[in-house]
């Protein structure tokens, strides 16, 4: 029997080349000739509008004329100095809402310059040399503590670390690297890139990573702060929004964050256990991850369902058609009502929405979607928030270069509110909050 | 379609596309196969003296450079004419004639700078049936070295006297193929002229270096360590090639001269461009060595197309029609007057006619908050910068004001009539207007 048609949550559904296939890189490296003729294209424009598109400003037209001309590694300080994750924003940086989406060519042709593809040609260039291009300013004597190893963390602790701070970078998890280890989707981040990439940056020298230390549990930022000049908070949201459907703790049913971060994890995909039929509930950037990725493993049917219509999804509409087109199936207004089974899941009961002047209204119309795997992907949230410092809905309120209330601590990232939740995004802050920790703790802030 | 047949100095074609002298024409196999892809006329590789022959280096000939997408644009080569026996060449150019008696078929002749030598070789071409001689008086790297090629073709008198003994020497016809390495065209063209040549084609390659290796420090391409100047071809030579086939056409001393129009022709408009000029044909060498004999395909059917188009149906209808309007510059019309004006509705918004015209020009590009990009007609002195920058094609044009307007720059009226620069009150050596 083919296996993709077992029933109920099982692993090795694919062949071993079903799955390097199904999993190998979405957006694959250019050869040299290939980022010449991309390069090629770009108009080198005045002020150019994908700069400003750019969360972190990197200076894309001169980027770029740096490849055209065969100056790859210069091209890789041209991005780094303003995103030292350049590498991994160049593979999951959501391209077309961004820095393509304002390219000129995109407004003259409809075909963007590839600014994506381009940046990953020069940094990958670069660090297959082997070399960190950065080194540290003399030391400072201070100290700073950042929580949280993901992109915001990291941004923070290398900017620190290179104006000559000694920074101690703690993480809950057994890796750092955040969501770049444990949730972008491994088709956009293969070969172990994230790892790569962390032992890359953490060359500059001057920071020390622990990890499997958590704040709230092993240390409290009273205790940090008693220790170091400032703390630097990116600890992401850890928490996961819960669906309140009756039927929720059935066998079967979890958070798509869990399933994605098990897939990430595996060092053999065919250990990855998943359904037979998939229903994905949600219609931000993880479900669709999770959608694609349950698919990719070798699910039959995968259902994504989303409460609100198509215009209203977080996932843009490239991420739309990467789904359709692994063959996703995406059920627009509905809502989950209840999980259906007796023990584990057998499928989900949903309820048709439309949207009324008050919101999102309930229709009475129901329907069942079978399912043996249910994934949960209807947001994340703040996960513990440290006493004492003021929140702004439901995320820790900055002002300016991610000032916090307490005047020696600061945040970014995801934790941190303004700014949409993307990897780009988090490098910024953490950089920019890095900026103002080092004018505060010279004296120039 | 309108009748591509050509008649350069008597020599027939069925069209005016010919294979320049060079690698394209070398041998019986690559001139039978060009014939059979179409090409109206080959000049055949370079043939020296009897015995034995010339040999190349063996290491690379070529350098190139290019544009976007690898496309070659110009081609450097340090090749010397033909390296195979005489007798070989000449058995070959016999055949082929016999069996293609309607293409064009002129051998391309450099031996030293004697009366004799000249005099041995002259019978042996005539005996094939060869249409003419062309003097490759023109090669600028390694012969020329030896006396002969440009170091003739940069002697006036040598082309002259070159010419005249070839004249007296052969009832064929005979070109004389200039070299681009003078600084005045119309000098040897003049010689040759007066030497008795039926004809003059242009041009050869232009003497350079085309890139230098940045570990080893020698110029490309680099043989054992060292490497030689070459000679330029290809598109990127075409703009000095016009001007040269342009500047004999128009000089009285040569004007009803033929030219056999060479240098960069890479598709049928830039023919036409060269015929326009005063070319009576074209030859082809580094379009063919980039795409191989097939483009001449393009060339026949787009030309066609083109004077089908205009109406011109023969190629005497094209050629010489612009030189008429090739002018100097102190007799263009002052009185004409022009602004850039770019359309909104084409711009993309990239900023580069900006760029240009505030770093480099006249600060008469305004940029707005929201990228709107203006011209402004007190500062614009129509120079045409920005329509060069854009990538958009037709989104910035010049428009004309018409006589009556006001130039906001200058705040005079346009004037009807034409005014140059000879009756200039600023020009210390004008003459009186009627
Ligand atoms: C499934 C998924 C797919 C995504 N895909 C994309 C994408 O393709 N492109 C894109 O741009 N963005 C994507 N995002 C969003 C992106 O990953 C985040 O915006 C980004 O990682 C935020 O960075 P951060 O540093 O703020 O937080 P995180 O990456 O979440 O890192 C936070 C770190 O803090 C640690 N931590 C948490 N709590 C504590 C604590 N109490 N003590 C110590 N350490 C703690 C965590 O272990 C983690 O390592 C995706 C997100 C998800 C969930
Ligand atoms: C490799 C090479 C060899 C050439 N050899 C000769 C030659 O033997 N005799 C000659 O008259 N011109 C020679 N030329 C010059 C060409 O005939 C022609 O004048 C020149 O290349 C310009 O035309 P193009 O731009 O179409 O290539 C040679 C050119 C090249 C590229
Ligand atoms: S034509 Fe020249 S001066 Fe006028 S706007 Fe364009 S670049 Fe500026």
């Amino acid at each position: 029997m083919d296996a993709t048609a077992t029933p109920g949550i099982e692993a090795g559904r694919l062949s071993p080349e079903d799955y390097a296939k199904n999993f190998s890189d979405l957006h694959p490296a250019y050869d040299a000739h290939e980022a010449q003729v991309a390069a090629d294209r770009c108009y080198f424009c005045h002020d150019a509008p994908c700069i400003t598109a750019c969360p972190t400003d990197i200076d894309i037209p001169l980027f770029i004329r740096q490849i055209a001309t065969g100056a790859e590694l210069a091209a890789a300080d041209t991005i780094l100095s303003q995103n030292i994750l350049g590498g991994m924003c160049a593979r999951v940086c959501p391209t077309e809402t961004l820095c393509e989406e304002a390219c000129v060519r995109e407004a003259a042709e409809g075909k963007p310059v590839e600014i994506g593809r381009l940046q990953r040609h020069a940094t990958d260039t670069l660090m297959a040399t082997g070399r960190h291009p950065f080194t540290r300013a003399a030391a400072t004597g201070k100290t700073v503590a950042v929580v949280g190893a993901g992109p915001a963390g990291l941004a923070c602790a290398h900017r620190l670390a290179m104006h000559g701070h000694d920074v101690t970078l703690y993480d809950a998890r057994p890796k750092g690297g955040g969501l770049n280890e444990y949730g972008i989707a491994s088709y956009k981040t293969v070969d172990g890139f994230a790892q790569a990439e962390l032992d890359w940056l953490l060359e500059i020298g001057g920071i020390t990573l622990k990890t499997g230390t958590a704040l709230g549990s092993d240390l409290t930022l009273d205790g940090l702060l008693g220790e170091h000049d400032a703390v630097f908070l990116g600890m992401g949201l850890g928490g996961v929004n819960a669906l309140r459907a009756e039927g929720e703790g059935k066998a079967g049913v979890e958070d798509a964050v869990d399933f994605i971060a098990r897939l990430r994890q595996a060092d053999d995909l065919a250990t990855v256990p998943v359904g037979k039929r998939v229903v994905v509930i949600g219609g931000g950037m993880t479900a669709v991850d999770a959608a694609v990725q349950a698919k990719l493993l070798g699910a039959q049917d995968v259902a994504m369902v989303y409460r609100r219509g198509r215009d209203a999804m977080g996932a843009s509409r490239f991420e739309q058609d990467l789904a359709a087109s692994k063959g996703v199936r995406i059920v627009f207004n509905a809502q989950p009502v209840k999980v259906e089974g007796n023990g584990a899941a057998t499928g989900v009961v949903f309820e048709r929405t439309a949207s009324g002047p008050d919101g999102l209204v309930a229709t009475g119309e129901t329907f069942v979607i079978e399912a043996d795997q249910v994934l949960k992907a209807i947001g994340q949230r703040l996960d513990g928030t440290p006493d004492g410092l003021t929140l702004a809905g439901n995320k820790i309120a900055v002002d300016g270069p991610g000032r916090t209330s307490h005047d020696r601590v600061w945040a970014g990232g995801d934790c941190a509110a303004g700014g949409e939740d993307l990897t780009v995004t988090a490098v910024a802050e953490g950089r920019d909050a890095a900026e103002d920790i080092h004018a505060k703790l010279m004296g120039k802030g | 379609m309108a009748d591509l047949s050509a008649d350069f100095v008597g020599i027939k074609s069925p069209n005016p596309f010919w294979l320049a002298s060079a690698p394209p024409t070398d041998k019986e196999y690559n001139v039978r196969r060009a014939f059979e892809a179409g090409w109206g006329g080959v000049v055949w590789k370079t043939l020296g003296e009897a015995g034995p022959p010339v040999v190349n280096v063996n290491g690379p000939r070529y350098g190139a450079i290019w544009g976007a997408d690898r496309r070659l644009l110009g081609l450097n080569n340090i090749e010397l004419i033909t390296d195979r026996p005489l007798e070989v060449n000449l058995r070959e150019i016999k055949a082929v004639k016999r069996d293609y008696p309607d293409r064009a078929l002129v051998v391309s002749l450099m031996v030293p700078c004697e009366e004799e030598a000249w005099k041995r070789i002259l019978p042996l071409v005539e005996e094939t049936g060869a249409d003419g001689v062309e003097l490759n008086f023109g090669c600028p790297h390694g012969m020329s070295e030896r006396g002969m090629g440009s170091a003739v073709g940069q002697v006036p008198e040598y082309i002259e006297m070159v010419t005249r003994w070839v004249k007296q020497n052969t009832r064929m016809p005979c070109i004389v193929k200039l070299t681009p390495n003078i600084t005045d065209v119309r000098r040897p063209a003049e010689a040759a002229h007066r030497g008795g040549a039926d004809a003059v084609s242009l041009i050869n390659t232009i003497n350079s270096i085309t890139s230098v290796d940045l570990d080893l420090f020698a110029p490309e391409p680099t043989i054992d360590g060292k490497g030689a100047h070459g000679g330029y071809c290809g598109p990127a030579v075409k703009p000095i090639a016009l001007n040269m086939v342009a500047e004999i056409a128009r000089n009285p001393e040569t004007a009803n001269l033929p030219i056999s129009g060479i240098g960069g022709v890479t598709t049928w408009r830039d023919a036409a461009e060269f015929m326009a000029l005063g070319a009576g044909n074209v030859q082809v060498c580094t379009a063919a060595m980039t795409y191989g004999f097939k483009i001449v395909q393009e060339m026949i059917t787009g030309l066609g197309q083109w004077m089908d188009e205009k109406g011109h149906d023969s190629i005497d209808a094209i050629v010489g029609r612009a030189v008429p309007n090739c002018s100097d510059w102190q007799n263009l019309n002052l009185n004409y007057i022009t602004k850039a004006r770019i359309s909104q509705e084409d711009c993309i918004k990239c900023g580069r006619c900006y760029a240009a015209c505030e770093d480099t020009s006249h600060q008469a590009i305004s940029m707005s908050e929201d990228r709107t990009f203006e011209v402004i007609d007190e500062e614009c002195v129509a120079c045409n910068l920005c329509v060069n920058v854009c990538p958009v094609e037709g989104c910035i044009t010049m428009e004309e004001l018409a006589p009556g307007a006001t130039d906001l720059r200058t705040g005079k009226v346009v004037e009807a009539t034409p005014a140059d620069w000879t009756t200039h009150p600023n020009n210390p050596a004008r003459v009186a207007a009627e």
